[in-house]
């Protein structure tokens, strides 16, 4: 199925490449260099590219492009889910997944590819798994290799790729026996000038860091499960059991892991959080333009609203922005005219605002977009759809684990902060959200409303 | 340094002989010697003793590989570390191994012992490695030496070395295509297997070998369905997808009535009476009223079956196993049922951008002919501004499909917003998107058209020329309302500078400049002007133009038309010469003008037929959804089609797993021949065999009983050696133990209820039973130590199976009134420990006394011996009488022959034993059962097939058919989900017979290799 795989950095250079089969050139990705050419932004690389002879597939993540060739027909989403499932493990072993990162841990990547494929057919892609077969390199065990000569290769052949439980690990122990469950949900909305929701849907994940000895198993039930409407399970779930009981049952992989992701269903109403006033007018004929923004929390809980940034496109003619922040600090980028505010907390009593001026390019005309405004914040203890945990149980083994449940409510079209997302820890909860607030505003009345006369 | 490299690569492996700097110049001499240096550095690393070093050496080899370096000059270093003791630089050599072996095909074949030998290391994992690595070696000369090896690994016993197998037949196939044939057999035998870990792997295997033989699928289909759900998720995907082609080529469409029901009007008297009927009722009512008419369509259970088992895979965290099933419900479900996927597929919409573009691609696809089901998602697919564009694009596709009468009105408004978007390509497609709508809904194709013409003062000209574009097609659906439109655009030309909407106005004034009659030869003026320093399409509409007005308005025109086509006639571009030299001829009156020029006016100005605006994913779903050919709207490589239904259903009874008739006479030869083809039996197959999962508690408490008597004869000659083997078997109880604890707990877990049987877990257990293998097998020479494993049973033995099977030996009228049966009564034969008792009913159903019945004359292979029943003096009219003999078969199924006589007759009669006659129940712990298998080698084998008939429907039906022809009983062991029967021959030859299988559920998926002691590796 999959040939080869070549690893391309921003600038084009192929950094890695691994071969499942006979050996494919690497001249074979000048067809993605040149799809890569004629895309505006990164982003814009077609996945899927055919080419007289192979098919390249390609995934872009932390501006790595990960450019798989395949020479037959296979479902391009068996690729990219491999692909993905590739950066998850290089970033599980290496903490990021950056170009010095692969680059300083060459063997091991080299070790995990050969691992995870056998003839471009998956093998094992289950990180308990992987890490049985080859240890994460850790900065102690760098050490001692170096002394020692000693490998990150596990020592003892391992049995999970036989066992029930797959994605298990044989013999974990631990001295401290813990599982913690982190809820945390994203709201996308949409809203227009008038501060009415256009749409706005509530996704969340439970992601869980579970690090208990032995097999434990794991009931999770929740007070209100019938708020999830759309639910995908780690495959450790029984789905059965969800089915009939709403209860999750689980033997749970060592480690982190994400349990379950879901879907709060659009029926019922979402709240949101915060809300957002603002002002953008250009005048004709002046090159002076008025910038109003005022942010307030709504519908919150009592809890705050933390690490609120709010960001937006300003339309090109835009040279530059003078503005006054009342708390906070803003910067203004005058190449991609990206403004951005770093509001920080919110405070009820005193709201934050950003105004001032824009000068615009002299003798240009008045803009015509509309100039969208992102917002990112986080609410802890707080999860939006109201999804509340009733208990954790755990059968099978003796001792008394500590169990720990957080919620957090952040909001965003994750595209956008996927960088962030992905170092959730539990111990430091740093996602940022993302309210996207498009301003429908500008819009110059009702276009398609209002018939045209033409005199004549 | 990179020439120095480049020549290096030239050089490859015979580098190492020549000294390269001689006769080359001081300086590039310095870059090649420090380049051998460096490998010479390597080299002296692998040569050396210590680990630490060789491992240094193959990482940085493994650098260079990774970063497209040529290392192949170091291959016989390499290559002499293959059998290295250090785990870590044996894989990195075999990395290398596998890299470079293609180029170095000689040199390669010196490793191949080293895998040969690992191929047959006691441990699982060390012969899934060494499979792995030899069959990914690219040297043909290996081609017989992996055949061999992967026969040998379909037939292991560890499931995991039967997975390599697996994964190594495409890679011998595209090798070597020529052993297809036999890969095929191989295939063959994979497929059947059943468990979890194989399946996915050899429908890959299947899939890439002989995607055409859907014919070995039939046997083995139900039980795919079945295993789907505990498949590991690549797997799932590719049995997914070859279970959708499969299904259309064996099931009837399910929509086909339906189909034909929409196109159907009415018949007429019904229409009045439904006219008042909302749509759904009329509907419904239609289908009715087709359906009664014609055969009703019945889903075949097995199509059924395929679509309730994929289901809950819709909430797979991957994704394309969501796609998978999608696509299947897609394909295979009838229309009421595959709104189900629309949520999954919304779901998807969350995931990375390159999913989201693939999910799009399809959606699309799908919103063409099955709207309806997207629709409450519309809001979904709403753009947000943080969309790549290609995104952007694709959301748009799906919400113009999406677009109907009732929701037009705010998609339009979100379209209003889009066009307002700085990215302008995504503009663009809005404008194209809104032309689609007007095009499509005819109630606001006049609101389009007027927001359309706004834009044609927006500042942007791209936005102008798109929608310019646009509006000529929408024109041309209703010109003559829109003539003001017509001069509106006819302006623009001064300002538009977009070739493409140039074209565009000239041609809508060309074509409609009846509509216009006083602005046209205005603009052919201004363009005559123009045209050395137009576009070349351009330049090709002011012709078009020119030709027309001249036939509608030659007074006027003539002289502007001869001036432009005198301008296009000396043209760089000779497609536009040639048109104006066509035209000219054509419409130009000459002497020599053709017939062709009197038809000029009807050529020019016929009536054009307004384009179609089609989404661009219309018919693309002839492709299989999700595939890549799909994705591409091209046929890729190796892609299979998917079959049209079929007009009428193919036979469904080849999907039964039938078990054929056990017939004394014919599984004998079969017996033979199997013999012949494969002169070993590796213990591969040792868990088909009937047991029952869920009641095995209760019928270890119920058989625990009885069955301790038939052991007796073994304790007494054993005792001493019992007392040696006491504590061992302690520590083993134990085990046992602990082990039921555990599974107690997980079962209490457990989601799915054993208990309850669904018709597909019957089908599944009925399609194991296809080939009932029973493994027999002895067990090692000494009788002694196997004594003794029998005495340290003693205890623990179990009932024989309740029901005595009876058979007949002599009929009554070939006995002339003397009707003899025989049963084997699985009582211990107290006279000889090593024989069978076989228990012979003679029954006198003459009027006359029978007298003196005795054996004689018994014609026994080597070996058996038999102990005569004592001479029966009188046997009165009407009676019965029993009595005991004692067989010993001597391990064989050997039929024993003798006469049996009477005072006045001989009749020739002979026993033949089923193999479960030949065994002794023994109860044994799992773990002592594995260590038993562990040790048997080189097995016999003795298959038999049985015919299920209608009336076993269920599995307890299925489960006594199979007990009753193996003549074994269901035992119970540890777990309740896999249960063990070793049963032991009297002579204490040990017979083997395991028995088990796993439920569908995916927690119990191999459960008998894992719960097991590891093997030791020695």
């Amino acid at each position: 199925m999959i040939h080869s795989l070549f690893l391309v950095n921003s600038s084009g250079d192929i950094f890695l490449e691994k071969h499942w089969k006979s050996v494919v050139s690497r001249s074979v990705c000048d067809y993605f260099f040149e799809a890569q050419e004629r895309a505006s932004e990164p982003e814009n690389v077609p996945p899927v590219i055919p080419t007289p002879h192979h098919y390249l597939i390609s995934v872009l993540r932390h501006r790595i492009y990960f450019v798989a060739v395949i020479q037959s027909e296979v479902p391009p989403l068996f690729v990219i889910e491999f692909l993905h499932r590739v950066v998850d493990t290089f970033q599980d072993y290496f903490g990021l997944c950056t170009e010095a990162a692969i680059k300083d841990n060459v063997v091991v990547v080299y070790e995990l590819l050969e691992e995870m494929l056998d003839n471009g057919f998956p093998l094992a892609t289950e990180s308990n798994i992987l890490k049985e077969l080859i240890k994460p390199p850790t900065i102690l065990r760098t050490v001692v290799n170096t002394i020692t000569g000693s490998t990150n290769v596990g020592e003892q052949l391992p049995t999970g790729q036989l066992s029930v439980v797959p994605w298990r690990r044989t013999g974990v122990k631990y001295t401290n026996n813990e599982a913690y469950f982190d809820v945390v949900e994203e709201i996308d909305a949409i809203i227009d000038k008038s501060g009415s929701t256009i749409t706005a849907e509530i996704q969340g994940v439970i992601d869980a860091c579970v690090k208990l000895t032995g097999m434990p198993d794991l009931t999770l039930s929740f007070m209100n499960p019938r708020l999830l409407d759309d639910v995908s399970f780690h495959p450790c779930v029984r789905f059965k059991r969800w089915e009939a009981e709403r209860i999750l049952s689980f033997i749970p992989p060592d480690g982190n892991f994400r349990l379950l992701s879901y879907h709060v269903s659009s029926q019922n109403l979402v709240a949101i959080p915060v809300y957002v006033k603002h002002n953008i007018t250009f005048r004709e004929g002046s090159s002076q333009g008025r910038f109003e923004l005022t942010l307030g929390p709504k519908q919150t809980m009592g809890k705050a609203v933390e690490s609120v940034l709010v960001s937006s496109q300003l339309p090109r003619g835009v040279l530059n922005a003078n503005l006054n922040a009342s708390q906070g600090t803003y910067t203004f980028d005058p190449v991609t005219k990206l403004l951005t505010w770093d509001v920080g907390k919110i405070n009820p009593q005193k709201l934050p605002s950003l105004k001032g001026s824009m000068s615009l390019q002299a003798g240009a005309s008045k803009p015509d977009e509309n100039p969208t405004i992102i917002i990112q914040f986080k609410i802890q203890q707080m999860a939006i759809s109201g999804l509340k945990v009733n208990r954790l149980d755990m059968y099978g083994e003796k001792y008394k684990p500590f169990k720990g449940i957080k919620y957090m409510t952040k909001a965003g079209k994750f595209q956008r902060i996927s960088c962030l997302k992905d170092n959730v820890v539990w111990k430091t909860l740093q996602p940022i959200p993302a309210l996207i607030s498009k301003d429908s505003s500008v819009v110059s009345g009702l276009m398609f409303a209002q018939p045209v006369r033409h005199s004549q | 340094m990179s020439s120095g490299s480049g020549f290096g690569d030239e050089k490859g492996g015979s580098s190492s002989v020549g000294e390269p700097e001689y006769g080359h110049d001081p300086a590039s001499g310095g870059i090649f010697s420090s380049d051998y240096k460096r490998h010479d550095d390597l080299k002296e690393m692998l040569d050396s003793n210590k680990d630490s070093l060789k491992l240094e050496a193959m990482k940085r080899i493994v650098a260079m590989i990774a970063r497209g370096k040529n290392a192949s000059d170091l291959f016989p270093a390499v290559v002499k570390n293959v059998a290295c003791k250090n785990i870590e630089v044996k894989k990195l050599v075999y990395v290398y191994l596998v890299r470079y072996a293609e180029e170095q095909q000689d040199l390669a074949l010196l490793s191949i012992s080293t895998f040969q030998r690992g191929l047959k290391d006691p441990n699982q994992l060390i012969r899934a490695s060494a499979l792995r690595v030899l069959s990914s070696i690219r040297v043909t000369i290996i081609v017989p030496i992996m055949m061999l090896a992967i026969k040998e690994a379909a037939s292991d016993m560890s499931p995991y070395v039967r997975k390599t197998a697996a994964h190594a037949i495409p890679k011998l196939y595209s090798l070597d295509p020529e052993q297809k044939d036999q890969l095929i057999e191989v295939i063959e035998k994979l497929l059947a297997d059943k468990t979890t870990l194989v399946a996915g792997s050899v429908v890959m295997a299947f899939e890439e070998v002989c995607p055409e033989r859907i014919d070995l699928i039939h046997k083995n289909y139900r039980k795919l369905c079945n295993l789907l759900i505990d498949v590991e998720e690549w797997g799932q995907v590719v049995i997914i997808n070859m279970l959708t082609r499969y299904a259309r080529t064996q099931f009837l469409n399910p929509n086909v009535n339906v189909k034909s029901d929409l196109i159907k009007s009415n018949p007429l008297g019904e229409k009045a009476f439904y006219g008042s009927d909302d749509e759904e009722g009329k509907e419904e009512k239609a289908e009715a009223a087709a359906l009664a008419k014609r055969k009703p369509y019945v889903m075949d259970p097995d199509h059924r079956l395929l679509l309730r088992n994929t289901k809950p895979l819709l909430q797979s965290r991957n994704a394309a196993v969501v796609m998978a099933v999608a696509q299947l419900y897609f394909h295979l479900a009838p229309k009421a049922e595959v709104g189900v996927i629309a949520k999954a597929l919304v779901r998807l919409m969350r995931s990375h951008s390159e999913v989201q573009y693939v999910v799009l691609q399809n959606v699309a696809t799908m919103t063409i002919k099955r709207r309806g089901m997207f629709e409450p998602y519309l809001k979904s697919f709403y753009i947000r501004s943080t969309d790549p564009t290609q995104i952007k694009i694709l959301k748009l596709e799906v919400l113009t499909n999406l677009a109907n009468e009732t929701n037009i009105s705010t998609i339009l408004r979100e379209f209003q917003t889009y066009i307002k978007s700085m990215d302008k390509d995504f503009v663009a497609a809005t404008i194209q998107a809104i032309g689609r709508c007007a095009t499509n809904i005819g109630e606001v194709r006049d609101t389009c058209l007027n927001g359309l013409v706004q834009l044609l003062s927006n500042r942007d000209e791209l936005v102008v020329a798109e929608s310019v574009v646009v509006i000529k097609k929408l024109l041309q659906m209703q010109p003559e309302q829109h003539s003001d439109i017509i001069k509106h655009m006819a302006k623009l030309t001064d300002n538009i500078q977009v070739p493409m909407a140039r074209a565009s106005i000239l041609w809508l004034i060309g074509e409609y400049c009846e509509h216009v009659p006083k602005i046209a030869p205005d603009v052919l003026r201004k363009m005559a002007k123009t045209f050395t320093n137009e576009e070349d399409i351009v330049k090709l509409q002011i012709i078009n133009l020119a030709a027309k007005l001249y036939l509608t308005n030659s007074k006027q025109t003539k002289l502007l038309t001869q001036y432009v086509l005198n301008l296009a006639k000396y043209d760089q571009n000779y497609d536009i010469r040639d048109r104006a030299r066509f035209i000219r001829q054509l419409i130009v009156p000459t002497d020599k003008s053709g017939a062709l020029s009197k038809y000029a006016k009807k050529l020019f100005l016929a009536l054009k037929p307004a384009p179609v605006l089609e989404s661009p994913f219309k018919d693309r779903d002839h492709f299989q959804l999700g595939s890549l050919s799909h994705l591409l709207n091209a046929k890729a490589g190796g892609y299979q089609e998917l079959p049209d239904w079929p007009e009428t259903a193919p036979d469904p009874s080849v999907r039964n797993v039938e078990v054929p008739e056990w017939t004394k006479c014919s599984s004998r030869e079969k017996r033979k021949e199997k013999k012949v083809e494969k002169p070993f039996y590796s213990d591969s197959e040792e868990e088909s065999g009937p047991t029952e999962s869920a009641d095995s508690e209760s019928d270890s408490a119920s058989g625990s009983g009885s069955g301790s008597e038939s052991e007796e004869s073994g304790s007494g000659s054993e005792s001493e050696e019992s007392r040696e083997e006491s504590e061992s078997e302690q520590e083993d109880k134990e085990d046992e133990e602990d082990k039921r604890k555990k599974k107690k707990k997980t079962d209490r877990g457990k989601v799915k209820a054993p208990a309850v049987e669904s018709p597909e877990r019957f089908f599944f257990i009925f399609s194991r039973f296809r080939f009932l293998i029973l493994e027999v097998q002895r067990l090692a020479s000494d009788s002694c130590s196997l004594r003794t494993s029998c005495r340290r049973w003693h205890k623990k033995t179990i009932a024989p199976s309740g029901s005595v099977k009876t058979y007949e030996l002599l009929h009554r009228i070939t006995g002339e009134g003397l009707g003899v049966e025989y049963c084997f009564s699985r009582q211990p034969f107290s006279p000889d420990a090593h024989m069978v008792a076989v228990q012979i009913m003679f029954t006198n159903n003459t009027n006359a006394e029978t007298k003196n019945l005795h054996v004689e004359d018994p014609k026994l292979q080597s070996g058996m011996r038999i102990k005569e029943f004592p001479e029966i003096e009188l046997l009165p009219p009407g009676e019965m009488v029993t009595v005991v003999m004692g067989i010993d078969f001597c391990d064989s199924t050997q039929a024993a022959n003798f006469q049996l006589c009477t005072h006045i007759r001989k009749f020739f009669v002979s026993i033949q034993p089923p193999v479960g006659e030949l065994m002794m129940p023994v109860f044994m712990t799992e773990n002592e059962f594995k260590k038993e298998q562990g040790q048997l080698m080189g097995m016999n084998e003795i298959s038999e097939k049985l015919t299920l008939g209608e009336k076993c429907q269920n599995e307890h039906g299925i489960v006594q058919r199979v007990t009753s022809a193996a003549n074994v009983s269901r035992s119970s062991c540890s777990s309740s989900l896999k249960s063990n029967l070793q049963v032991c021959r009297k002579d204490g030859v040990q017979w083997d017979f395991s028995v088990g299988y796993c439920d569908g559920d995916w927690h119990n998926a191999g459960e008998g290799y894992s719960t097991g002691p590891n093997p030791v590796a020695p």
